[in-house]
């Protein structure tokens, strides 16, 4: 844009005049209704059980369904409202990963680890409000909009192999639900910096000012997410109100350095951190424009549990007054709240949060929360009912097996008892696996094998939804309800599949790395991971504790596979194209020899020229070319006798021919 | 030769019809084949003598590999940690080995678990080595039959794997350390110190992408046994075997968790087994109980099954860093006895001569090299050649190639041992930084190993010869084979011309045509009695089996059954079958032609089969070839030589004699053991030992002992001895 500077100027002073006035008007409008544009951050905190610390950062920017602005929005992104009104988005996701979630110890049965741990690399899913048909265009067109948004390649998700539809196992929306991984895509500031864009403080104040990069990238495990809600309000549906969550998810590690091993009893003490040192920055107090802006420490369960043990508390202590008298750890900021979550249904214990309002905190007094620990404490997260894994099995480039195992862990068991069950209980397993077209699954090779035995198919799955592969066409999908009996300790699934050839130009620069096979997705219809907290008016302003409050399937990713497939040897284009060139030269040649050639022809020649009534002149030429080809003009001599007399001959001219070689080797170079 | 009679009918009445250029080179070559033989023959073994010379530098040839671009990181806390767990380990020396053992495994656990590392176990009980015919080739198979064992047979092996911080696990480094639980000693230990310094090192870098397995083996069974049970449970698993081995009442491995629950270990040690991706490469690490004089040394090892060979930029990589970052000696293995042999002393010196002579006259010509870098160089290629025409592999690393990983064998012998705790320290140090860079080459690598070459000798750690060079030495040994054949058979039919010209009459009846299509055919004959040995052949192979099922016999015995029972069935075969030539009445001259028609078939039957051995195992297809070949080019009746009664003729049916009894496998086997080893040590038994342990590894060369060598060895017999 290239205005001239007065021209600017006037913008600048226009914009800043409807701003005025617009705030006004929604300063005078918040009274008398509720319809305005929102923006909460929070940040939750949470020690792991592996001496690590998760971070998970929460904005949500919600756009109320009104045009009273026309298309223009007081905080809501604009692009991503655009986004949302062009292709008739209900509801989108969008992650990049770096880094594993670690179920096993940290944790894969709480909300976080259900909803924002995901595959590395990037992972889209869209539901699209639109007729059946235009589904795949839409799709088309979003990767490529997200793909420009985000500076990422997602709009390879655009081709129809590496996207699928499905149906019910991953997410209920029939027939409008795309889903799409990249599980090769790095993740990086580039991707996290029009994420930041997306805020309206950026990261210049407020709870994001903590993203310190380098702090961020040297994590163990960074998530970074947007999800999308529309809903159509009225009727016209031409409105939609829009919510609009960003959420990122950071597993750092507070030790920089290692406690010394020497003492034991020290090296199970966990690592007192605070804000300052896991980010390297503080928080200087709210972003302006949020409504509210809360950071809150979480301990979990097990941790509560474990330091009730340890520090003999009564159950009713922690809950009724403060942490004057704790003793195990000691936190550098009074929280605000403390909140406890109703235990309805478990009977481990119940989780602590704590709550902290950033806004009475300014950049003369930032807010930089620590937590010192002062007595060994150890516990566990709380797990998905079974631990799922996936490997791949066989060797060599012909054919292999994908296996997915289940372990039942410990969990199991103590949940079995709270359904109240006994054996008739089940255990609902949803498995959806999407696998690339040149791992040519045999679904009929589907074995099932439950504690150790191997069992019919059909006895112990409920539903099952299999879409195989099209060759460079679609890939292959398995959607698919398992019913366990609930004592069950070990389940395994076991497909084999065949390897296909690409063509030449499908293959990507790194070819001989491998191929990727997608992340299988694993959820628990019966268990829901949420927490109850006590009903509450401050609960209502918090999104994100809204969003913990509710229901949702405990689903865990397993790991991406990588199938080494027979690749070309590129190096060697040249070896490639002699080879076939000889290949070529001999058999055509050949063929035109064969085609080409009468022999009686020949025969006829040769009689005539026996008989000696040649012109002078082919006589010549013919003495001519037999000089040439070295032969002899003996026709009538014996072919032993004429091969010696050949020998002689050329051996001569090749030791001519060497003497030469050899002189010039020796005299010019 | 359809070409020649046709050519030889129409030279009387019409001028020759010129035949075409390749067909007049082939009847050349054919017309001169002893000649082309005798040449082609000569210039094989030379080319093959001159390897050494034309071996090329190693150069590294991946450049995502980096070696040594970055600077080591393992500090002295990483050594003294190390050296605290291996304290801890041999202060357990002293107790009974069963508590020791498991006591060792648990230590081991709790250092692991420390460092963040998952740790599991893996159970499994070594197989009994076992002939089975059918499984010959099979490959790794997953039908592990679960037999009744005892407790104390179980190996448990412990494996740790570091999680990359960042990475997305979908390849894996393999470190494996052998270590006899128990029963250690001061070279495990000190093995298992390295290892441990690379791993704590490993478990707290950001640059890790792949996730990192150290898979301590228990060896009390063989290094072999325990890598190759685990890698076939980490591809192949057998899902309903599990809870048999798992429900096994082994007080001593229940033991073992229940002691691992009480600590209060950070993380649990599952039962389960771990996995961690594709493996990229492996490493085994061992250190030699053996002491240099002067200063560290490094012996790779890296032949593995059939003759393969790891992809030869992880040689490089460990040869660089260790030669030009740690200063250790890399050595790959050679056959010490050729060092002194004055033969190839002289050769060497010959070379250099002639290396000289060449540089002389022109500077630019560098093939010439020391008489003691020829020397140094052929030992060893003798040697590479020698393991990889074996087919065993030479260490653990073996197993992992049979999974298409590549792998080698590290094995670090130190200087004189001395109780000094500083040189201790600096040769886990040293050690550790050589693991250490390598792991980290192989982890900057984003695609496998595919750059550089799989087919290759070594001549030196750092000098190779490609395959596209060494194939020079075999291609012109077996060349002469088809001409030879061909011109064999040529022979047999132009005497068969010559009695039908002299009595070109008229009177040529119908009754001659038809003798004529029958000679035309009596190859058949030949060919019928060289598939029938070939099918003996087999049958020999399969003898073992039924010799192994024998009680209490001892391997010298197990020889001369053997050697007695093929003896007898190559009887029997003849008894049933007869001689094929019992079936036709044969005329003076064409029983002259009928065994050169049997040596052509013969020679083609080697050809062949030396060929497709050329392709699965070359090595032994060279050496095979060595032996075969002068054998099968030479063979002559012995009574024509002697009726011929000239020195000549006398000479040729002595080397016949001699190339025979060479070629003969255990004949073979003995001369190749008196010139290295001596007189001494020669016991018949060595020789079935020596088979047994070909078909326990199913090794190719097995297979080509019985279905190439000895038919081709008991033809040549059978035309030496022949009646004519």
């Amino acid at each position: 844009m290239a205005l001239p500077p007065r021209w600017t100027f006037l913008l600048h002073l226009l914009a800043i005049l409807l701003l005025l006035s617009s705030t006004k008007t929604f300063g005078s409008a918040t009274d008398t209704e509720a319809e305005e544009e929102e923006f909460h951050e929070e940040l939750l905190l949470k020690p792991l059980p592996d001496r690590k610390v998760l971070a998970h950062f929460y904005f949500e920017t919600g756009a109320p369904p009104s045009n009273s602005n026309g298309h223009h929005h007081h905080l809501f992104p604009k692009a991503i409202s655009q986004l949302v009104q062009k292709f008739q988005i209900k509801e989108m996701e969008l992650s990049f990963t770096q880094g594993r979630w670690n179920y096993e110890r940290w944790g894969g049965f709480d909300t976080i680890s259900s909803n924002y741990a995901k595959p590395p690399g990037v992972e889209l899913w869209a539901v699209f409000d639109v007729p059946k048909e235009q589904v795949d265009a839409s799709w088309k067109n979003l990767t490529h909009t997200l793909s420009g948004l985000f500076c990422a390649s997602i709009n390879f998700l655009e081709s129809s192999t590496m996207y699928s539809a499905p149906d019910w196992s991953f997410r209920q929306a029939s027939g409008s639900l795309r889903y799409g991984t990249l599980p090769r895509e790095a993740v990086c500031t580039e991707n996290l910096t029009p994420w930041l864009k997306l805020l309206p403080c950026r990261d210049k104040a407020g709870l994001s000012a903590l993203l310190d990069r380098p702090s961020i990238y040297r994590s163990f495990y960074h998530s970074q997410q947007l999800h999308l809600t529309s809903k159509p309000s009225d009727l016209e549906g031409l409105n939609l109100g829009i919510v609009l969550e960003q959420t990122l998810t950071v597993v750092l590690d507070p030790s920089s350095q290692r406690t010394s091993l020497t003492h034991i009893s020290e090296s199970y003490l966990q690592p007192s951190w605070s804000l300052s040192s896991i980010f390297g920055r503080k928080v200087n107090g709210k972003c302006v424009l949020a409504k509210s802006s809360n950071v809150y420490l979480q301990l979990e369960r097990g941790l509560v549990a474990e330091l009730k043990k340890n520090e003999n508390y009564g159950a009713d202590y922690i809950a009724s007054e403060g942490f004057d008298g704790e003793t195990s750890f000691e936190l550098s900021v009074n929280p605000d709240r403390v909140l406890k979550e109703e235990n309805s249904r478990h009977g481990i214990g119940s989780s602590f949060l704590y709550e902290f309002s950033v806004e009475k905190y300014s950049n003369s007094k930032p807010f930089d929360l620590g937590l010192t620990w002062k007595f060994p404490v150890i516990w566990s997260c709380q797990q998905a009912p079974l631990h799922s894994s996936r490997f791949l099995m066989g060797s060599g480039n012909e054919n292999g097996a994908i296996a997915i195992s289940l372990k039942s862990t410990d969990l199991n068991d103590s949940s079995l008892g709270a359904n109240g069950a006994s054996d008739g209980c089940e255990l609902h397993v949803n498995i959806f696996q999407v696998v690339p077209w040149y791992t040519r699954v045999y679904y009929h090779s589907l074995q099932l094998f439950v504690d150790d035995q191997p069992k019919a198919v059909g006895d112990f799955v409920e539903k099952m939804h299999v879409l195989p592969s099209k060759d460079k066409i679609s890939p292959g999908m398995m959607e698919m309800v398992l019913k366990l009996p609930c004592g069950v300790k070990s389940a395994a699934l076991t497909l084999e599949f065949d390897k296909g050839f690409l063509h030449i130009d499908e293959y990507p620069p790194d070819a001989n790395q491998g191929f990727d096979i997608p992340s299988a997705a694993i959820s628990f219809p019966d268990f829901h991971a949420s927490m109850l907290f006590p009903r509450n008016d401050s609960l209502k302003k918090s999104p994100m504790l809204s969003k913990f409050q509710e229901k949702s399937h405990v689903l865990s990713y397993t790991e991406v596979l990588l199938v080494p497939l027979t690749t070309p040897d590129f190096s060697m284009p040249y070896n490639v194209i002699t080879i076939t060139c000889t290949v070529f030269a001999l058999y055509f040649g050949s063929l035109l020899n064969v085609l080409r050639r009468r022999v009686g022809e020949e025969e006829r020649l040769l009689k005539r020229k026996a008989a000696g009534k040649t012109g002078r002149l082919s006589e010549l030429l013919s003495r001519l070319s037999a000089k040439l080809s070295g032969r002899s003009q003996e026709p009538a001599q014996s072919p032993s006798n004429s091969s010696s007399l050949i020998n002689s001959k050329l051996l001569l001219k090749v030791l001519l021919v060497v003497a030469f070689a050899v002189a010039w080797q020796y005299y010019f170079i | 030769m359809p070409k020649t009679k046709t050519e030889a009918e129409t030279e009387t009445e019409t001028p020759k019809m010129k035949p075409r250029p390749i067909v007049r080179l082939g009847i050349f070559l054919i017309s001169h084949s002893l000649l082309v033989s005798v040449v082609c023959c000569t210039a094989g073994v030379l080319a093959l003598l001159l390897l050494p010379l034309l071996a090329k530098n190693t150069y590294i040839s991946e450049n995502a590999l980096m070696p040594g671009s970055a600077s080591s990181m393992i500090s002295n806390r990483d050594i003294s940690e190390a050296n605290r767990l291996a304290n801890d380990l041999s202060d357990l020396n002293l107790e009974p080995q069963d508590t020791a053992a498991m006591e060792s495994r648990r230590i081991l656990t709790k250092y692991m678990s420390d460092l963040g590392a998952e740790v599991s176990y893996h159970k499994f009980h070594p197989k009994p080595n076992q002939f089975h015919p059918l499984h010959f080739f099979s490959g790794p198979d997953s039908t592990s039959t679960v037999e009744n064992f005892s407790c104390s047979a179980y190996v448990v092996n412990t494996v740790g794997i570091i999680r990359a911080p960042r990475g997305d696990g979908k390849e894996a480094i393999v470190l494996v350390t052998p270590y006899k639980f128990g029963k250690s000693g001061l070279a495990e230990t000190l093995s298992l110190s390295i290892a441990y310094t690379v791993f704590s090192l490993l478990s707290r870098v950001t640059w890790l992408a792949k996730d990192i397995v150290w898979f301590v083996a228990d060896s009390q069974y063989g290094e072999y046994a325990p890598v190759e049970a685990w890698l076939r449970d980490y591809h192949t698993p057998v899902f309903t075997g599990l809870g048999t081995l798992n429900a096994d009442t082994c007080v001593k491995i229940d033991d073992l968790y229940v002691l691992e629950r009480k600590p209060i270990a950070q993380s649990k040690i599952s039962d389960g087994f771990r996995r961690a991706g594709t493996m990229a490469a492996a490493l085994i690490l061992k250190v030699a109980d053996r002491n240099e004089l002067l200063e560290d040394t490094l012996t790779i090892y890296a032949e593995a099954s059939n003759g393969q060979m790891p992809n030869l930029d992880l040689i490089n990589a460990v040869n660089y860093l260790a030669v030009h970052r740690q200063g250790l000696r890399v050595k790959v293995e050679k056959f010490f006895t050729l060092l002194d042999s004055r033969w190839l002393e002289i050769l060497g010196e010959i070379f250099e001569l002639l290396g000289k002579v060449a540089r002389s006259l022109n500077p630019g010509w560098k093939f010439g090299i020391s008489a003691a870098d020829y020397i140094e160089g052929s030992a060893t290629l003798a040697s590479s050649l020698y393991y990889q025409a074996l087919g065993i592999p030479t260490g653990p690393h073996g197993a992992f190639r049979d999974f298409q990983v590549d792998a080698i064998t590290l094995e670090i012998s130190p200087k004189v041992s001395s109780h000094n705790k500083a040189r201790h320290n600096e040769f886990l140090l040293r050690g550790g930084r050589l693991v250490e860079g390598v792991i980290r080459s192989i982890n900057n690598l984003l695609e496998k190993f595919h750059q550089s070459f799989f087919l290759y000798l070594l001549t030196s750690p750092s000098k190779f010869v490609s395959v596209g060079v060494y194939m020079i030495a075999f291609a012109l040994l077996v060349a002469p084979l088809p001409l030879v054949a061909a011109s064999l058979y040529a022979e047999a039919y132009q005497l068969d011309l010559g009695v039908k010209n002299t009595k070109s009459t008229p009177t040529a009846t119908a009754s001659d045509a038809l003798g004529i299509t029958f000679r035309s055919w009596k190859w058949l004959y030949a060919a019928k009695e060289v598939f029938l040995i070939h099918v003996w052949g087999a049958a020999v192979l399969l003898l073992p089996y039924f010799i192994c099922q024998v009680p209490n016999c001892s391997p010298t015995s197990s020889t001369v059954i053997w050697i007695f029972l093929s003896m007898l069935s190559l009887l029997i075969f003849y008894f049933i079958v007869g001689s094929p030539y019992t079936h036709v009445s044969i005329s003076q001259p064409e029983k002259k032609g009928e065994w050169a028609i049997l040596k052509s078939v013969t020679i083609s039957a080697v050809f062949i089969g030396l060929l497709l051995m050329s392709v699965v195992n070359f090595a032994t297809a060279e050496i095979g070839a060595l032996l075969l070949v002068p054998m099968c080019l030479m063979a002559q009746p012995l009574k024509l030589d002697i009726k011929a009664g000239k020195l000549r003729s006398f000479l040729r049916a002595i080397c016949n004699l001699v190339l025979a009894f060479v070629a003969f496998p255990p004949a073979a086997y003995f001369v190749v053991k008196t010139i290295f080893e001596g007189f001494d040590s020669i016991n018949v038994g060595e020789f079935w030992n020596w088979m047994e342990s070909l078909w326990a590894w199913n090794s190719a060369t097995y297979i080509y002992m019985g279905m190439v060598h000895l038919p081709c060895w008991v033809l040549c017999l059978h035309v030496l001895l022949h009646s004519c």
